[in-house]
Parts: structure tokens; C-alpha cells; sequence
């Protein structure tokens, strides 16, 4: 179960507010403040090609994200919903790519921040899985206390 | 914070001031002010990126975008950026070797006298 659940209307307007969302969660999670930048910027390109996406296939539906804190690793879900990157002739799960840059370009900068990406697509949808080392694992690991990598609550 | 745009002339160069965060939602006005300043014959341009908080790929391409809209005019784009959270997407998308980086408006406008 995701600790944060968050779902917005694809507004580019809106892209802001889900990287903050998930970098208050991240340092609420405990990932380190060095990585928080990565966090933030990883979040906003997942968020802005999932907008990309939306509004030119499915306006109407919103962004989803999932971030989730769990055995010592911070993750975030962004799933957006729209034909297939193979069947809408996009190549590397891009929509359109950034002018001037090659299509999957934010994709690489994505799998340049995070050490762990998963991309996932399907016939009505794709999703890029992302996380972080949290703090909380480290720490378990010294004090041999479980459920320190426990989901964190929202506050 | 909202992205905060101006731009003044320095040593027959232009040099334009952006402050914020620049992603996919504020973007296009920088795009829209780097192509305006080409189309009024600005072709030296240097982009002060010091107040900048926030860059994404979005705001990669319009960069690489207005360096290529000068160039087309044997013109150039240089940026002025010391901060090593925006120096460090240049970095991982290799385009530090695109742009040319200063460490302040003054030490970008001497390199590009030097280099014609």
C-alpha cells in the first residue's frame, strides 16, 4: 500500500506541486538530503512526460502517483494513461520529446537520477517505477529494530 | 516560484536574466524570449542562470533550442551557472560540453571576446 496517493489533472501547471509533494515525502521517508534533488527532478520528468501524454491522447484523466516507503527504499509510481509508445509510433516511451532534444530524452535523464527504473508499458498505459535508498534501512540495519522501513504516515 | 525573466545588454552582448524555476509549465516563456531576441537580431546571447532554483529537460531543450536558433546567425549562447544541482543535469546529459558554463556574466562575456 502507498504511503502518498496522488492523482492531478494534466496540467503542466501541475507538475510543480507533485515534485513538491514527493520530495516532502522522500525527506519524510528518509532519504538523505543530497538525493532529494534527484527525487524532485526524477518526479518532475516522469510527471511531465505523463502530462505529455495525456493531453494529447486523454485530457479528461488525471496522473497518478504512488510513493510508497518500504524496506529501506523510497518509491515512486507514475502512471499515466494512453496508447501504447509502440502502437502511437513513439519511440523510448516518448510522447513528442522536449524541441530540441531527441524523443526519450527526459526517459534517459529519468535513468540517470535514480539508481533503480523500471518502465512498464502496456496497451492503455505505462508506468516508470522509481526509488531511493531511505535512511530507515540504515538505520534498522544498527539497531536490529524491525519495522523501521515501515510505511511512513502522511502528515 | 514562478520563473522571472529580463534581459539588458552588456559589451554588445545580451544578457538575459532568469530567475525560478524553469519546467514544463514556464518553459515556453523562455522559449518565447530567446526566440524574440533572435528575431530582433540579438545573436550573442548569455543566459544568467545563478537564480535559477529548478531545471528540467524541458527547460534543457529550450536552451539547446535557442542555441541552435543563434548558431543559424554564427551567433552563440552561453550560460552562467555555478550551482551544482542545475551544473549537475548539464553534466549527466553530457551537455556541458554543448554549452559553453561561466562562473559569472562577466568571465562569459570576456570568453566570447576572446573567442572571436
Amino acid at each position: 500500500m502507498a504511503t502518498v496517493e496522488v492523482s492531478f489533472t494534466a496540467l503542466p501547471a501541475h507538475v510543480r506541486t507533485a515534485r513538491l509533494v514527493a520530495t516532502a515525502v522522500a525527506r519524510r521517508s528518509g532519504v538523505a538530503e543530497e538525493l532529494l534533488d534527484e527525487v524532485r527532478l526524477a518526479v518532475g520528468e516522469a510527471c511531465s512526460r505523463a502530462v505529455e501524454t495525456h493531453r494529447a491522447h486523454c485530457p479528461a484523466e488525471p496522473v497518478r502517483i504512488s510513493l510508497t516507503s518500504q524496506d529501506g527504499r523510497f518509491e515512486v509510481e507514475v502512471t499515466d494513461t494512453g496508447p501504447a509508445p509502440s502502437a502511437a509510433g513513439r519511440p523510448g516511451g516518448q510522447v513528442t520529446g522536449q524541441p530540441g532534444l531527441p524523443p526519450g530524452f527526459g526517459t534517459a535523464v529519468i535513468e540517470g537520477l535514480a539508481d533503480d527504473v523500471e518502465i512498464r508499458e502496456s496497451a492503455g498505459w505505462t508506468s516508470i517505477r522509481m526509488s531511493w535508498p531511505s535512511a530507515h534501512a540504515a538505520e534498522r540495519g544498527k539497531s536490529g529494530e524491525p519495522g523501521q522501513g515501515q510505511p511512513a504516515q502522511a502528515s | 516560484m514562478d520563473l522571472k525573466l529580463d534581459h539588458h545588454s552588456k559589451d554588445g552582448i545580451e544578457i538575459v536574466d532568469v530567475e525560478g524555476e524553469i519546467d514544463v509549465y514556464t518553459a515556453p516563456r523562455l522559449r518565447e524570449l530567446l526566440i524574440e531576441l533572435v528575431n530582433n537580431g540579438f545573436y550573442q546571447l548569455v543566459v544568467n542562470m545563478e537564480k535559477v532554483e529548478f531545471l528540467d529537460s524541458t527547460g534543457l531543450g529550450v536552451l539547446v533550442g535557442g542555441l541552435k536558433r543563434v548558431r543559424a546567425h554564427d551567433g552563440s549562447l552561453d550560460l552562467v551557472c555555478t550551482q551544482e544541482r542545475i551544473l549537475k543535469i548539464f553534466r549527466i546529459t553530457g551537455l556541458t560540453k554543448v554549452f559553453g558554463i561561466h562562473d559569472s556574466v562577466d568571465e562569459a562575456i570576456t570568453a566570447r571576446k576572446a573567442e572571436k
